[in-house]
């Protein structure tokens, strides 16, 4: 269904990208690893075009993607929704505003600027909302509400734009332990439930041993390894991320320890 | 005898047991340079003060006593008549509402397409990133006219009247304000566009809703500066041919018609109303700026 094939992406005459190329068909939770610099938000920036590749093909139900020009090309993002680390919202603006700005490519821009919404899409934004656990935050400026929250707002946005594919830049690296297990379960969530396509760049192994089908480690812009967590063994991490024997797992980890011990001295 | 390896010739070294040394060293070097410069300027004022004198038209000392008989003229007659200055105060109110709304359209036009021109002239923005130099030029070329010379070329292609002047003022505005806006664009935060972006969002939609509520306060701030500023520039177009009270106090200012109490009621609504303006607008533009807590 989807297939990236030799995509390469240069800033001057170092390559960001090189040479990518990897197929997902059905509806997979795909999670992408490496170090900062390897790669990984060019290889999702050039899905949803906010980047242009340099040379390669990203083909999607028959059509290369990254040919696309002008409106076909604003089509396409409208059907690839994408996650930022940073939310990426209209701060100023309420939450449910922001969910519907996942309409924008079929609404003219006259009917954006006074601000005119259908009602059948106000209410989806509100069913979304609900469906992610804020409905009750609608009404309040995108600003007011944690990192945590906000990002789920990013997600709603995400669905409204009911896509075939999700891409997710770092969805949880600024969100706290707490935060990023709500997002990263949201998303999982989606998928499981929806059946949609996500792509997702981490930067912890256990977010992605956790929660992803398939992983692709990247290293300095080359598609080094393409496997299932299992296969994800501590020397391949070591490889991935170009470290050492001192490499260690558990220190970078986020994942939340199920300290009992710990609870149970609290509790007696 | 170490020393002397580093500095052939011995001078006294800064103490660094007492910095206070070094800061009244900087100090006292700071004045020289001050009072060098303060020299210069003054030679230089000192020598170009014959050449301005031999190139001026009357005499520079001979007219200076006479500076002040223009305006003593006006006021003694304007004292003498100063029955006639309330009525005549109300009598050019409509054309200083004509003078204050030349200056409200042009600022509005003027701004509409400085808004314009900045968007497209604005790194990060603009929708076609090549052409970004020739609408920075544009500016720069709306800018340098000065708003009285396009009045008087457009006196003569459209003859006088409020719209020359509107058309004028709004010209050197878009140059003026575009250069203020896309200043103020270039710091947006660019987050948003990008998440706008992609969800395929058109240019228009992505800056509407991207850009300007972050530009909006300070591009209001600007404007009303602006307007302040154009109240000013529209009253003096009136001296050049263009509509409003600038027309009017050309009229009576003319020497030896008895119409100085004219001028002095003219000159008073004028002033009172560029006060209210610029008191009004500085309160406004802190509000915007910085909130309604600050202001």
């Amino acid at each position: 269904m989807l297939h990236v094939q030799n995509v390469t992406r240069r800033f001057g005459a170092k390559s960001a990208v090189d040479q990518a190329s990897f197929s997902v068909s059905g509806s997979a939770f795909v999670g992408v690893i490496g170090r900062s610099g390897a790669g990984k938000s060019t290889l999702l920036r050039m899905m949803n075009r906010l980047t242009d590749a340099t040379a390669g093909e990203i083909v999607f139900e028959g059509r290369n993607i990254l040919a696309l020009q002008g409106a076909d090309k604003r089509a396409w993002q409208s059907q690839c929704a994408m996650i930022f680390q940073q939310f990426n919202l209209v701060p100023r603006m309420d939450v449910a505003s922001n969910v519907l700005h996942g309409i924008l490519n079929r609404r003219s821009t006259l009917a954006t600027m006074f601000n005119v919404w259908p009602e059948a899409d106000i209410l989806r934004a509100l069913t979304i909302l609900d469906r992610l656990g804020i409905a009750e935050q609608a009404p309040l400026r995108a600003e007011a509400l944690s990192g945590g929250q906000q990002q789920r707002v990013a997600i709603a946005r995400a669905l409204m734009q009911d896509p075939k594919i999700i891409l997710a830049d770092e969805p949880i690296a600024s969100l706290d332990p707490m935060n990023a297990q709500v997002v990263m379960d949201t998303l999982r969530r989606i998928h499981d439930e929806d059946g949609r396509m996500v792509i997702a760049n981490l930067h912890t192994l256990d977010t992605a041993r956790r929660y992803c089908d398939r992983v692709i480690g990247m290293r300095d812009g080359r598609i080094v390894f393409d496997g299932t967590p299992d296969q994800l063994t501590t020397s391949v991490a070591r490889d991935i991320y170009g470290a050492d024997d001192s490499f260690n797992e558990s220190a970078t980890s986020t994942a939340i320890p199920a300290d009992t011990a710990y609870a149970e001295t609290m509790l007696a | 005898m170490a020393d002397l390896a580093f500095a052939p010739t011995p001078e006294k070294r800064p103490d660094l047991s007492q910095p206070q040394h070094a800061y009244v060293r900087m100090v006292r070097q700071k004045r020289v340079y001050g009072a060098n410069l303060l020299g210069g300027f003054l030679l230089l004022l000192a020598t170009g003060f014959h050449v301005a004198e031999t190139r001026n038209a009357g005499d520079f000392l001979s007219g200076l006593p006479m500076l002040g008989a223009f305006p003593s003229e006006v006021l003694s007659e304007g004292w003498a008549n100063r029955a006639n200055v309330p009525g005549l105060a109300l009598h050019f109110i409509p054309s200083l509402i004509e003078t204050l709304n030349i200056a409200a359209v042009s600022t509005l036009l003027g701004g509409i397409c400085a808004a314009l021109l900045a968007l497209l002239s604005t790194r990060g923005l603009a929708p076609f990133p090549r052409l970004i130099p020739v609408f920075r030029r544009t500016m720069d070329a709306l800018r340098a006219l000065p708003d009285v010379v396009i009045a008087l070329v457009l006196i003569y292609v459209l003859g006088g009247g409020p719209i020359p002047a509107v058309m004028a003022i709004a010209i050197h505005t878009s140059g003026a304000l575009g250069k203020l806006f896309s200043e103020a664009a270039e710091n947006a935060d660019l987050k948003p566009v990008e998440g706008l972006a992609s969800t395929g969002a058109r240019w228009g939609q992505r800056i509407w809703l991207g850009i300007l509520p972050q530009v909006a306060p300070n591009w209001a701030s600007y404007l009303l500066m602006r307007f302040e500023i154009n109240v000013r520039v529209s009253a003096i177009l009136g001296f050049v041919g263009q509509g409003g009270i600038g027309a009017d106090m050309k009229v009576a200012m003319q020497w030896g018609q008895g119409k100085y109490d004219e001028v002095v009621a003219i000159f008073l609504i004028l002033f009172f109303t560029i006060v209210v303006i610029d008191r009004s607008s500085d309160w406004l533009r802190t509000r915007l700026t910085k909130g309604a807590h600050h202001g």
